[in-house]
């Protein structure tokens, strides 16, 4: 405020640059995927134009139809969804088991525990992939979805235990203690106190272990052969031949499974940062 | 991780007895869990790297030591993954990797979160704007910039590059050395909201009374974001440097869509492991580069911890 009285120039200088820089910010973040929204709806002879030609030509959904149309990206949201939606809701109940136990009891061993944890968030998933095959091929779950399932718990599990045992700690003790008095066992005042007040945190937890799950892509690369979920079915793929990229179609598809996501994020804005920041900060 | 510090609590011994139990029970399905999904692989891999077997037939291995990681025919033919170049070549482009792009995210996470603090006109939408890249799957971006990067079609390699082919292993000009700068371009536009965020958090966090105090004293802005903010947000930044670099030394993904199972070998030590383990289907080579992979990271993670002093709680 005091620059602006004593030398206005340098002022106004200085938030034209400012707005410049958040103008450069918003393209640079934004610019590439609306690119893809803008190939996603133009046909595929369009690609040859100029970038001005190519903004004005005229807006199509084939590509939506033949991506929609394409049976095995039909059945990769299937697997797709079956798989992140199994893997988060094993990883939710054991997650809320664990962090009540965390958050809110105090036993020996309770540090080990948590480090455990931490350290199974960190392992790379390269160092468990060929014990993980040959296990897999021994129980038959080699492109069966229940395969992927089992395996997401390696980074789903870690994540909600962690994400939900500092929401649990944050809430006020008397709701448990008014439970106990009145003889609830600790189940009962996991499901009908704490889950009610936890729903938040369940909801954010839950979408953010949705997205990773959703976006795995080494396991679901090695563990399956036909049953794939679509990062594995977009990233192969293919037009008539090898060297015909079918651009339009990709960009659609990878439009399709991204929208929801950013939908999601967008209306739970507010928890999403929480979320992020009481798994990553915090701890 | 602190053990929980509630007041000490005037309950008789058995009451905190049984509510040991009870956590114990509590965690018990986690643990079995881990033990299974984790635990257990980790151990069946390191269990392999000793052994020589095919991926299709593990029961008929037989135990050969250490000769996975190093062992010299009597021809001198070296067989040891350690001993071949591929491998380091990957280290050396994973580490490349990891380090620009961690650097780079942070530098343009911190420019980002620092605009985003400030009071102005369009905020809100620049804030949402944040968490698209970071909400787009890893494979998504990485063909959206395969697109952008084609010589024929895309932006960036038709518009700025004028026709580059950066990513056909056809192009002959371009090594592995310099592909790798356009896989550090992707990961940079993906992550640094992500970075963003968590250090966005951690201004906020940080009181504002304390900037007014700077002002009287007339301290510059600059001098303020050195003296004040930077230490202050030192914790955050440091957890959310380690969990950026940890994500950047597993790198696959990228590689793989983007140059291919075969370049992703060469440039991503998980692409190197994968490609021993089910492109060769040596079951016992591709474990013993896990079990490397694995032991890398684990020792990054602890210089982290150790030399910055990191705390989880």
């Amino acid at each position: 405020m005091n620059l602006k009285s004593k030398s206005p120039a340098l002022y106004y200088l200085q938030r034209a640059a400012f707005y410049l820089l958040v103008i450069v910010i918003g393209v640079y973040l934004l610019a590439p995927f609306f690119w893809a929204v803008l190939t996603s709806l133009r046909s595929p002879g369009d690609l040859f134009l100029t970038p001005t030609q190519f903004m004005a030509a005229q807006t199509t959904l084939s590509n939506y139809t033949e991506v929609f149309a394409n049976p095995n990206f039909q059945r990769g949201l299937l697997q797709s969804l079956i798989v992140a939606v199994g893997s988060v809701a094993i990883s939710l109940l054991l997650g809320a088991f664990s962090a009540y136990a965390l958050g809110r009891f105090r036993f020996k061993g309770k540090a080990v525990v948590m480090y455990v944890i931490l350290a199974v968030s960190v392992f790379p998933q390269i160092a468990v992939l060929s014990g993980l095959y040959t296990l897999i091929n021994t129980f038959g779950l080699y492109n069966n979805p229940l395969g992927l399932i089992t395996s997401y718990l390696i980074f789903t599990i870690p994540f909600t235990v962690w994400v939900l045992t500092s929401f649990v700690r944050d809430i006020p003790g008397e709701l448990e203690e008014a439970a106990l008095v009145d003889g609830a066992s600790p189940l009962q005042t996991l499901f009908l106190v704490l889950f009610p007040v936890m729903m938040p945190a369940l909801v954010t937890t839950g979408l953010l272990a949705f997205i990773n799950a959703w976006n795995e892509y080494l396991f679901a690369l090695t563990f399956t052969s036909t049953n794939r979920t679509v990062p594995v079915v977009i990233a192969n793929y293919s037009g008539a031949t090898q060297f015909d990229q079918p651009w339009g179609q990709i960009m659609a598809a990878s439009i399709v499974v991204t929208v929801p996501l950013i939908i999601l994020v967008l209306v739970f804005q507010r928890n999403i940062v929480s979320g992020l920041t009481a798994g990553a900060v915090k701890g | 991780m602190t053990v929980n510090a509630a007041p000490q609590p005037t309950k008789t011994r058995s009451i905190a007895a049984a509510r040991a139990r009870q956590a114990f029970w509590l965690l018990l399905p986690t643990l079995i869990a881990i033990a299974l999904v984790a635990g257990y692989p980790l151990y069946r891999t390191i269990y392999f790297a000793l052994f020589e077997a095919n991926l299709t037939t593990p029961d008929q291995r037989t135990f050969i030591g250490l000769e996975n990681f190093w062992f010299t025919t009597d021809d001198g033919i070296a067989l040891g993954f350690l001993q071949d170049p591929k491998w380091w070549g990957a280290v050396k482009n994973t580490l490349q990797f990891t380090v620009v792009s961690v650097f780079l995210e942070t530098v343009f996470g911190m420019i980002i979160a620092l605009v985003v603090n400030s009071a102005f006109k369009g905020r809100g939408f620049l804030r949402t704007a944040m968490l698209v890249p970071w909400a787009i799957p890893t494979v998504v971006s990485a063909q959206m910039w395969a697109y952008l990067y084609n010589d024929s079609f895309g932006l960036v390699g038709r518009g700025l590059l004028g026709g580059v082919a950066l990513l056909a292993s056809s192009n002959e000009l371009l090594g592995v050395e310099q592909r790798i700068w356009a896989m550090i371009a992707v990961d940079v536009w993906k992550t640094t909201s992500f970075m963003a965020l968590l250090l966005l958090a951690g201004l906020q966090s940080l009181p504002g009374d304390m900037y007014e105090a700077a002002d009287m004293d007339g301290a510059s802005k600059w001098t303020q974001f050195w003296r004040l903010t930077l230490p202050l947000l030192r914790p955050a930044l440091l957890v959310a440097l380690v969990f950026r670099s940890l994500d950047a030394l597993r790198v696959f993904d990228i590689m793989s869509v983007m140059l291919g199972n075969v370049s992703a070998a060469r440039t991503s030590m998980t692409g190197y492991a994968r490609q021993a383990l089910i492109d060769n289907q040596l079951l016992g080579m591709g474990s013993a580069v896990s079990v490397a992979v694995f032991v890398i990271i684990m020792v990054i993670v602890v210089i982290y911890v150790t030399a910055f002093r990191v705390r989880f709680d």
